[in-house]
């Protein structure tokens, strides 16, 4: 058993974690997937970098079990080439691809080996085509047309680039190619932490600040083997459902506004700004820049302010309640949601979904329940399902999830810890050491994994944002929809541009 | 119908009366740079270390902030520790000269209004936005200001799908090298006369992700007529360059 078993956020030594042979990596990756693991993160990095010989990449899996909490590392060692998994193990088709296009080493039968990102490779100096230029899944017969959209979208929204094949209005497959955002953060977090690595973590995905930003600090904190001020935990934990409730909100307004419904659209659109001045409120900042920081953060939360913040709280819930069940109550704008963008739950497990979007298809997985760390230890969030796996199922579970971080705030809030706010130092990183940090971001699952090198800086920094996982799960709800509804199902995905470019 | 009627009157009028009124922000907010009264210790340069932009300028005496790098994030204030660097609550930061980001105390930089061809800009101002590269912070901050709360459409601005429909582009993001091509189309499908936004520290100069596959910002990619720094800056703050640049704004 190649298997090191680990906790969410706890470091273990590379020395524990012998590289296995790939055909052994390979097939254990693919039984545990078969299990019911989900992967993760499937990454590369040079084992140069770790010590070992030139020319060679290190691939780490870290597969997850919902079911016992587990986090099982495994690792291999390749050069030019390897087996795909893909074919056996869907799951993994856009990590290989990212494999091949960061590292070199190629995935020998991946049904589609195209850029993830269109970036020049970090070793090896293999050159990207130009950015969209890909060879695009294509069907042929008579008055099947194509629809290319983008990058540049007719919204203040991200770029990215969407190939329809459709028949008449029936799409039968949408291929998304993104790349647009590529900002090269991986590179630039290799050789950290320094003084710009928070910061990058802010920005990965500016709307997953508090997300991102946990997932990197308690990264930091398991290499350093120490945690954050129970207060600064707390603090944490209101971050990211404040966080969770400005999105969620913001989302069911744009539904509306999509199946032009202008009551809620309207009136989410000033709710969630007032999601975001509760996190202003607590840190100067909408998008809570600086409220999550590594052993915790010179920002706090005192009687005076936890009362204003219930209170807006309290105020701004019961609006968003009145807003939402418009929603639910018009029958024109539930014919629009019910059964447009259908996902199975089949689909979800064998894709990996994360996120709403899974749980808005039946399956019942949460990080914050299934690898609880800071604050989730201790107040337990009860997990939201819906089983119809449409644009009315991914609606609803964010509203079902709206009551729940708002309860959570509210006791959260009401019961904060004293104490200091920041640990007294900060330690060195274990070296050659790996922490695979989980959070349930709005998203859905944020995995960050951190592999020191012998001097104990980042040999590679992998950062897999719910997207990741994600984009796919929008193409499958696409098939067989009208291409007019696109909107609708990328809205009821809501998926992120940047933090799947990096 | 009765229901909407109902929840439309629960949910009240709640466009702000800024630019009339002064903004509500909040306690904390982070805006124009404020040095201490005293001078710098002779040598000293702890905030200009610790900027994870270099964004600080330790000079004599007085540190100066380029606000077109920072990201307001107090770490040079935490670094500080004597008070001698820290923010005000002043929103109106934008500018129209990209020098005059390098703040060393005094009054707030200048906007000058579109003047020449483009005041016929002024009562109508249709804008087509460009990510290139955003986090999507400073993308939801612009577009927050179509809402009720801000509601852009009175002073005759508006974001337009197409770039035939615009009068000017207002950019976001630290232009990615794979978004340079559509941030370049996308100026040229803009008939003139029109005007460049840049919204952001990303957007002015890379910002955080300064040096990193990314052209450092619209500088040096397009003519740039208002500099809106901040990481993402507030809704306020964009709202009253933009006026200032139509010269609508007291």
């Amino acid at each position: 058993m190649i298997w090191r078993k680990a906790r969410n956020c706890e470091a273990v030594p590379l020395a524990e974690l012998e590289p296995a042979g790939f055909e052994e990596f390979r097939e254990a990756v693919a039984a545990g997937v078969r299990a019911g693991f989900r992967i993760s993160a499937l990454f590369g990095c040079p084992e140069r970098r770790l010590g070992g010989e030139e020319g060679r990449i290190r691939i780490f899996a870290a597969l997850t079990d919902d079911f016992s909490g587990l986090v099982l590392l495994a690792c291999s060692s390749v050069r030019e080439s390897f087996q795909s998994l893909t074919p056996d193990c869907p799951q993994a088709h856009m990590f290989e691809r990212e494999i091949h296009e960061q590292w070199g080493p190629r995935p020998e039968g991946h049904p589609w080996l195209k850029p993830v990102r269109f970036h020049d490779s970090y070793e090896g100096g293999r050159k990207s085509p130009e950015v969209g230029c890909a060879d695009f899944f294509r069907i042929h017969g008579e008055e099947v047309h194509e629809v290319a959209v983008g990058p540049v979208h007719a919204g203040i929204i991200e770029p990215g680039h969407f190939r329809f094949q459709c028949h008449g209005e029936n799409v039968h497959h949408l291929e998304i190619s993104l790349g647009y955002q590529h900002r090269g953060v991986e590179r630039a977090l290799a050789g950290g932490p320094d003084r710009r690595t928070i910061h990058l973590m802010e920005t990965l995905a500016g709307d997953t600040t508090a997300g991102h930003a946990a997932a990197y600090c308690q990264a930091l904190e398991a290499l350093a083997g120490r945690t954050a001020p129970p207060a600064a935990l707390s603090l944490r934990g209101i971050a990211l459902e404040l966080e969770r409730m400005a999105n969620h909100t913001g989302d069911l307004g744009a539904l509306a506004n999509d199946v032009g419904y202008l009551p809620t659209a309207s009136f989410c659109g000033r709710l969630r700004g007032d999601f975001l001045n509760m996190t202003a409120l607590l840190c100067g900042n909408r998008f809570g820049r600086g409220l999550v920081a590594p052993f915790g953060s010179s920002f706090g939360l005192d009687g005076r302010m936890a009362a204003d913040l219930t209170r807006r709280l309290d105020s701004t819930f019961k609006d968003v309640e009145n807003a939402a069940g418009l929603l639910w109550d018009t029958s024109s704008v539930m014919s629009r949601f019910e059964g447009t963008g259908r996902i199975s739950t089949e689909a979800c497990l064998d894709l990996g979904i994360v996120g709403p979007a899974a749980r808005a298809s039946g399956v019942d997985r949460d990080v914050r329940r299934d690898f609880p760390s800071g604050v989730f230890r201790f107040v337990q969030i009860p997990v939201s399902t819906w089983e119809t796996g449409d644009v009315f199922g991914r609606a609803i579970v964010r509203w079902l999830e709206i009551r729940r971080s708002a309860e959570f705030v509210r006791r959260v809030a009401a019961s904060m810890p004293a104490g200091d706010r920041v640990a007294a130092s900060a330690p060195a990183l274990a070296p050659s050491a790996i922490a695979v940090s989980l959070v349930e971001g709005w998203r859905g699952e944020i995995c960050h994994a951190a592999v020191t090198d012998r001097a104990g800086k980042f040999a590679v920094y992998k950062v897999v944002d719910p997207s990741f996982h994600n984009w796919f799960g929008l193409a499958m709800a696409l098939r067989g929809q009208q291409i007019s509804d696109f909107p609708l199902c990328n809205k009821s995905f809501n998926l992120s541009y940047c933090g799947h470019d990096l | 119908m009765f229901d909407e009627i109902a929840a439309r009157i629960r949910q009240g009028k709640r466009t702000i009366a800024f630019p009339r009124g002064e903004p509500v922000l909040p306690e904390l907010f982070r805006g124009l740079p404020a040095f201490g009264a005293g001078k710098c210790a002779a040598g000293c340069r702890r905030c200009m270390d610790a900027c994870p932009c270099g964004a600080i300028e330790a000079g004599d005496g007085k540190p100066a902030v380029d606000m077109g790098k920072c990201l307001f994030c107090t770490d040079c204030a935490a670094a500080c520790g004597t008070g001698g660097i820290g923010f005000s609550r002043e929103h109106r930061i934008a500018a129209s000269r990209r020098g005059d980001l390098i703040f060393r105390g005094g009054p707030p930089p200048e906007v000058l209004a579109l003047g020449g061809d483009r005041g016929i800009l002024k009562r109508s101002f249709k804008l087509r936005q460009v990510s290139a590269a955003g986090c999507n912070a400073c993308e939801a901050d612009v577009n927050v200001l179509n809402t009720v709360v801000f509601d852009l459409g009175r002073f005759g601005v508006q974001f337009v799908a197409s770039p035939r429909h615009a009068d000017g582009i207002l950019v976001t993001g630290p232009v990615s090298r794979n978004m340079l091509l559509g941030l370049k189309k996308t100026w040229e499908a803009v008939p003139s006369p029109k005007a460049v936004i840049a919204v952001g520290a990303c957007a002015i100069s890379g910002g955080i992700f300064a040096g990193g596959e990314v052209m450092n910002g619209v500088d040096g990619v397009l003519p740039v007529d208002l500099y809106v720094p901040g990481c993402p800056p507030h809704p306020i703050t964009i709202l009253d360059g933009i006026l200032r640049l139509l010269g609508r704004a007291g």
